[in-house]
């Protein structure tokens, strides 16, 4: 039993890659991940990975922050202190508008940028997870685990010809822990 | 990514040979991993004096109140609110590069974004102390908050413009902030996986743990989309709701119902104008031609002609409408800015902004790096003059004549003024220091399909339109990035 934890192919070119990725499909290798320094369109789909939620969440916290600024405005005029301006009336719909455009915005921002942070476990300080570390630079890198995948040297050769120019065999998962 | 040839006949947003990811790495974060050259010292030390004399005018500002300001009982806002109006309309082009770009899927928008978006922070910093100072009392800066108080409580006042701008500007800063350093995280994380030592654990922490996974960036990629899909309203609704600040009053010259469409043209206008200002020395100090192309500086010249044109549309629309209401006070406004004692802004209001700005028609014009560079500056000298006249030759004739005035600036609205601009170049050059000015991951993004090495090889490759190669080699000469020699043979 050797002591490989994990095997990331490393390619230098995004449509080598992608290559890979099919090629690792074709034999029936399952991926763990992909690390890639830019944002590769069309692999979600090649993986099988769900279309993002977060629209949805946006979407709530966008009405939530209407909602409270509207309630706010409302209560605040026309129910605890209504005031007479000109003969006005205090619930004054047209200008509660920008304020609530505003709140609407700012708590989408930072409701939905909250929420991914939180879903993808990014934070101040978190130690980072990285497996190689050329994969904020140059590297496009996927990740095989190497537990139950056997033989790795066929998976080595099918990296290989699909076009990667480096092969690792890690002991460890993450290469950034001190 | 299935990377796809862009058509020839359209200019290259990477030029250079050779260019790998690996290069533009390596050529991005040179000025962020090695000791600043001396240009960054001088810069610092006079952007810095700069920001020296601003937090000392504006504690003497706090200390003696704004009595020691030139302002009257005439002219109750000047400086202070041109200031504020000025920076927060330069802000606007960074959110603009970075939101509406983006849903106009602009490619060229990848190398100027991050600058961009950092300039639109420090300059709403900047426009934000004026609103603080310009209170007179700045410790009961949160009255306009609507908190619960021992007044009543008795709230704020939900239908007053200015209250709408608390609102607006702060969101406008807070989301501009949440964007750029969201778009900031996987470049820390490029930095933090480079450097090491103390270096590391700095960026290490600033980078939040970002992997690049591919959940990662489908997330990243949807929270960017959305957020440019909000700033897009957002952006334009901050410079609506400041030119509601004016509109909404009863003054002549401020009381406009074109003052929306008209402020937010102008902020892209000035915004623009601050960009290439910054990003034309930038390339060249950092050594960035080949990120910062002849394309992006004509691309960037070219808004700024559109939204010039339309100010100068929008400068003759009030004069019409001036004269079209019949009201004598209105048409006396109008008038005074060319025959009152302001006839010199006026003069370098229009002359500025609409005059200068019409040179851009001539490509020569556009594609000249000292011109388009000293045409920026003139915007941003007219626009602030833009801010005056409305403001100051506004308000110091109005109704009653017995009550007209002059404005003349003390040395502490002076100082606030260029302390203010110290301020704003220290946090620029501290930015380029610290963080890189240009986004690595989109830039990568694009060197597949639209680098001049890319287009190259479909020209090596041969089989195109001879027209349409020739096109391309003429656009070239502009570029001072590329090498013409290397196209003869083809």
């Amino acid at each position: 039993m050797s002591s490989t934890k994990y095997i990331l192919g490393l390619f230098d070119d995004p449509d080598e890659m992608m290559h890979g990725i099919d090629e690792l499909q074709k034999n029936s290798i399952p991926i763990y991940d992909v690390y890639t320094p830019m944002p590769i369109h069309g692999i979600e789909k090649k993986l099988g990975i769900k279309d993002s939620r977060l629209g949805w969440a946006a979407f709530m916290f966008g009405c939530l922050g209407g909602t409270t600024i509207f309630s706010m405005a409302t209560y605040m005029l026309a129910l605890d202190w209504p005031m007479n301006i000109g003969g006005k009336p205090a619930f004054a719909v047209p200008d509660f508008i920008p304020i609530t455009f505003e709140w609407t915005v700012l708590f989408t921002a930072f409701g939905m940028t909250a929420t991914f942070f939180y879903a993808t476990h990014l934070f101040p300080g978190r130690t980072p997870r990285v497996m190689d570390l050329r994969a904020t630079d140059d590297r496009f890198v996927i990740a095989i685990d190497a537990k139950g995948n056997i033989p790795h040297d066929d998976i080595t050769n099918v990296l290989k010809q699909a076009g990667a120019v480096e092969v690792k065999h890690n002991d460890r998962k993450y290469v950034s822990y001190e | 990514m299935a990377s796809h040839s862009e058509s020839i006949i359209r200019e290259p947003l990477i030029t250079g040979k050779d260019i790998t990811y690996a290069k533009i790495t390596n050529d991005i974060l040179a000025p962020v991993e090695r000791m600043p050259g001396r240009a960054w010292w001088i810069g610092f030390t006079v952007a810095s004096l700069g920001a020296c004399l601003w937090v000392f005018a504006v504690s003497w500002t706090f200390w003696y109140g704004i009595g020691e300001w030139g302002l009257n009982k005439t002219v109750g806002w000047a400086w202070d609110i041109t200031g504020f109006v000025w920076w927060v309309g330069i802000g606007h082009a960074g959110t603009l590069i970075s939101a509406i770009l983006l849903l106009f899927r602009q490619n060229w928008r990848n190398s100027i974004n991050r600058s961009a978006e950092a300039m639109t922070i420090f300059a709403v910093i900047c426009a934000a102390t004026y609103v603080v100072s310009h209170m007179g009392r700045p410790w009961l800066a949160y009255w306009p908050l609507p908190l619960p108080n021992q007044f009543g409580s008795i709230w704020v006042n939900f239908n007053s413009p200015l209250v709408w701008d608390v609102f607006a500007i702060s969101t406008y800063f807070s989301v501009s902030l949440v964007f750029w350093y969201t778009g900031l995280l996987p470049d820390l994380a490029s930095i933090r996986d480079r450097a090491t030592g103390l270096r590391r654990k700095i960026y290490s922490f600033c980078s939040f743990g970002w992997t690049g996974s591919v959940k990662t960036w489908q997330r990243f990629e949807t929270v960017c989309l959305i957020l440019a899909g909000i700033s897009t309203p957002l952006v334009l609704s901050v410079h609506t709701i400041v030119s509601m600040d004016f509109a909404t009053s009863l003054e002549p010259g401020w009381h406009t119902t074109i003052f929306p469409p008209y402020f937010v043209a102008g902020a892209i206008f000035s915004g623009f104008a601050m960009v290439q200002t910054l990003l034309l020395v930038t390339r060249k100090v950092l050594g960035l031609e080949n990120y910062i192309t002849m394309f992006h500086i004509e691309a960037m010249n070219k808004i700024i002609l559109l939204t010039g044109s339309i100010v100068g549309v929008a400068y003759l629309t009030e004069f019409f409408i001036a004269y079209y209401s019949g009201s004598e006070y209105e048409q006396y406004t109008f008038l005074n800015r060319f025959i009152g004692p302001y006839w010199w802004a006026g003069c370098m209001m229009y002359g500025c902004n609409v005059l200068m700005t019409q040179l851009m028609w001539f490509k020569k014009i556009r594609t000249s790096i000292p011109i388009a560079w000293v045409l920026s500056i003139v915007v941003n000298i007219g626009m602030w003059f833009e801010r005056f006249v409305i403001i100051v030759t506004s308000l110091h004739r109005d109704f009653l004549p017995s009550s007209w005035a002059m404005f003349y600036p003390t040395w502490v609205d002076m100082s606030v003024f260029i302390g203010s601009i110290g301020l704003f170049f220290t946090m620029f050059l501290l930015f380029i220091r610290v963080f890189p000015s240009i986004a690595i991951a989109e830039v990568k993004l694009i060197l597949k399909s639209s680098s001049e090495q890319a287009k190259k090889k479909i020209l090596d490759h041969g089989g195109l339109d001879p027209e349409q190669v020739q096109f391309y080699k003429e656009s070239l000469v502009t570029f001072d990035s590329v090498e013409i020699a290397d196209y003869e043979k083809i």
